[in-house]
């Protein structure tokens, strides 16, 4: 029983929930306002509410995320939309240095209750910046939080989780999935929703398990369905939470499955992977019968969107890595 | 391209003649047109108590940090009128935030001077409540505070708290580098946008660390505001009076809803960036010396000599309790207790993270596993 929505619509309607639910709830962005963001996340949300809570802002990421800080030390909850991936980076040093930081600066007398929101990801056919993965960067931060939807239910309320927690949260929007369908019960409650920092198993299997996030977990379900007809049977995990990682579902689907691949755009080398697979090694070296393996953007940048296809997994590289998981 | 623009005239950006003074070097009182001071016999003898008072405190803990109880110190000798005057400005419910600088401002807000003592002990990284001191923590990233100190205020108007002479004003410190960081100048186009009550308070003491004003301005800094749609005002920073009437105006004018005003405190640092600097490498012959006759301490003392405002036994007794305060500080930082090791582990999430969690468990179980052991 629920609507059929896109991941974008499910976020706009999630964003409209907490502004409804908390007055405190502020937007702060690049045309967030008339325009309902390049993305038309915010859409309509200045119209209903003002432009007293949904601000748009002087064209500057570190002036965004610096003022948010302001304004949740005056007691507000900034919601700050980083228009891309690769506009972040301005903002960078307020984000490691001061939102990550602030809290234990003042030995916990001072809370930061804010969410920096990033469409991340490739596959749109854009221009350099705008394809961007940076969750490590912020996953290797201490501090801070970082999530990542993956659809339309998910988006919809793990939004709303992210605004309502005490922390400072990186929240990870897959932009090429803004336009998916999906169902979305919003009648239900928030409080019974499952923990933001939780992994999820989305799909049950027994040979392979794939380990997945945000844009990935469709490719990687996509894979498992293709796999399915080969007679392999992968079990797929969406991560959902980068930092912290929910590693229990992560071990269990291991020592049952005795494989593992991780999937994510972000380059191979010191990416969310390395970290997977050195965790799974430690918890879990008896049960694999191969070596956890990766499959993610190379560690070029991001090249011109002609060749995007050939940079980011898809279906094919995912079963590939199946296939040398087994002929290990 | 002709070689004319590079021959073009640069006015000095440290010419001082065009800045607000109210009390000479020599402790004559001047007026100006457009700020005075109307301190009863009291209040003047009080800056100067203020003054002496930090500027013995900053001794003091310069003193610590060369005997190894500090790890670091950044001395404010020189720039006590420009805090002390700036810091007395401040209404009750006005909010400041600071550089790592500010312990006169900190002193002046009647806030326990030890507070921020712990930061350079390295015992703590502040770890104060910025809102119930209405002080923010000493922010060492230079120029990061100034956007946080404009979204404080934005918030301000937000809560409609502006537009009476009860509404709050917010002052964000920095100093002469600070100007050419981005965070800076972005938060001046903020708080002129959004027209936030807001006073950015630049203490010009004439060097980054080694590098003159003149590596990071061709123009006055106080003249930049202008580019920005707010005003800017130049005042003596070692004259207490100036510098008190200069900020207190423009945060009047702030939390009446007229939206900020830069103030270009012009001083000088008479120490060294910070007890880890060396000066001698970088300063310019005969300069100590030129501002040694501008200290901002003997001009107030002169004021009230000339006007028989306090005797010597005042002086007397003001270097004596400021002594007593410099005593008690000394004896409380020695007595700042080491953290205990777990304490890295707490507060980095407000309810915990279970890595972290985890970490900390395996740290303690660690340790644990070497008690009994011999070593």
């Amino acid at each position: 029983m629920g609507e059929t929505l896109t991941l974008g619509k499910a976020l706009n309607l999630g964003l409209r929930r907490a502004m409804e639910d908390d007055s405190k709830v502020i937007l702060m962005g690049e045309d967030i306002g008339k325009l309902g963001g390049v993305f038309r996340i915010t859409d309509g949300l200045q119209k209903d509410f003002g432009d007293e809570r949904v601000i748009d802002t002087p064209l500057a990421e570190s002036g965004i995320v610096g003022t948010a800080i302001g304004l949740a030390l005056r007691g507000y909850r900034p919601v700050v939309e980083i228009q891309f991936d690769g506009f972040v980076y301005p903002a960078y040093d307020q984000i490691v240095c001061q939102v990550a930081k602030m809290h234990f600066r003042s030995r916990g007398k001072v809370r930061l209750p804010m969410v920096i929101r990033i469409p991340f990801g490739g596959g749109i056919g854009a221009v350099e910046h705008h394809s961007e993965s940076p969750e490590a960067y912020f996953s290797h931060t201490a501090g801070l939080k970082v999530v990542a939807c993956s659809n339309p239910s998910d988006a919809y309320w793990m939004i709303q989780q992210a605004i309502a927690s005490d922390d400072p949260i990186i929240f990870l929007e897959p932009k090429r999935r803004y336009w998916e369908k999906g169902e979305v019960d919003t009648a239900e409650e928030l409080s019974v929703q499952e923990p933001l920092h939780s992994s999820k198993v989305v799909r049950p299997g027994t040979d392979v398990t794939v380990l997945a996030y945000g844009p990935m977990v469709r490719t990687a379900l996509d894979a498992a369905n293709a796999a399915a007809e080969d007679g392999r049977s992968l079990e797929v995990i969406d991560l959902r939470s980068m930092s912290p990682l929910d590693m229990g579902p992560v071990y269990a689907s291991a020592k049952r499955t005795g494989r593992v691949v991780v999937v994510h755009e972000a380059a191979g080398n010191l990416g969310m992977g390395s970290e997977l697979a050195a965790r799974i090694t430690e918890e879990c070296f008896y049960s694999l019968e191969a070596p956890v393996l990766r499959v993610t953007g190379y560690d070029t940048p991001y090249p011109a969107s002609r060749l995007e296809e050939e940079y980011l997994p898809d279906l094919d590289r995912v079963l590939d890595a199946v296939d040398r998981s087994f002929g290990w | 391209m002709t070689k004319a623009s590079s021959k073009r005239a640069t006015p000095p950006p440290g010419d001082a003649a065009d800045f607000v003074q109210l009390l000479t070097p020599d402790g004559e009182r001047v007026s100006h047109p457009d700020y005075s001071v109307d301190f009863n016999d009291d209040e003047l003898r009080g800056l100067y108590r203020d003054l002496v008072t930090v500027r013995k405190l900053d001794a003091e803990a310069t003193a610590l940090q060369r005997q190894g109880e500090l790890g670091i110190w950044a001395s404010l000798l020189g720039q006590e009128a420009a805090q002390v005057g700036s810091g007395r400005a401040l209404r009750e419910q006005d909010m400041a935030f600071p550089t790592y600088r500010e312990h006169g401002v900190l002193y002046c807000r009647g806030i326990d001077p030890i507070m921020p003592l712990g930061l350079f002990r390295g015992v703590d990284q502040g770890g104060w409540d910025p809102i119930a001191n209405k002080f923010g923590i000493y922010t060492i990233v230079i120029g990061a505070q100034t956007l946080h100190a404009t979204g404080y205020a934005m918030g301000i108007a937000k809560d409609g708290k502006v537009g009476t002479d009860e509404g709050e004003a917010v002052i964000a410190y920095f100093g002469d580098g600070a100007t050419s960081q981005g965070d800076v100048n972005e938060a001046f186009i903020f708080a002129s946008v959004y027209n936030s009550p807001i006073v950015f308070f630049c203490q010009n003491n004439q060097y980054a660390i080694s590098e003159p004003l003149t590596r990071q301005t061709r123009v006055p800094l106080y003249q930049r505001a202008s580019g920005f749609g707010f005003p800017g005002v130049r005042v003596d920073g070692n004259d207490v009076l100036a510098t008190y009437a200069v900020t207190r105006a423009a945060l009047d004018n702030a939390r009446h809803g007229n939206g900020p005003t830069l103030v270009e405190a012009y001083t000088y640092r008479m120490g060294a960036h910070t007890t880890s600097d060396d000066p001698t490498r970088y300063r310019v012959a005969g300069e100590i010396e030129e501002w040694q006759a501008k200290d901002p301490i003997s001009r107030v003392r002169k004021l009230l000599e000339r006007e028989n405002l306090a005797d010597a036994a005042f002086f007397t007794e003001v270097d004596a309790q400021a002594k007593v305060e410099a005593v008690e500080l000394r004896e409380r930082v020695l007595a700042l207790p080491d953290p205990d090791p777990s304490e890295m582990f707490k507060h980095v999430y407000p309810h915990g993270s279970p890595e972290v969690d985890e970490q900390a468990a395996t740290f303690a179980a660690y340790h644990a596993s070497f008690e009994g052991a011999q070593h």
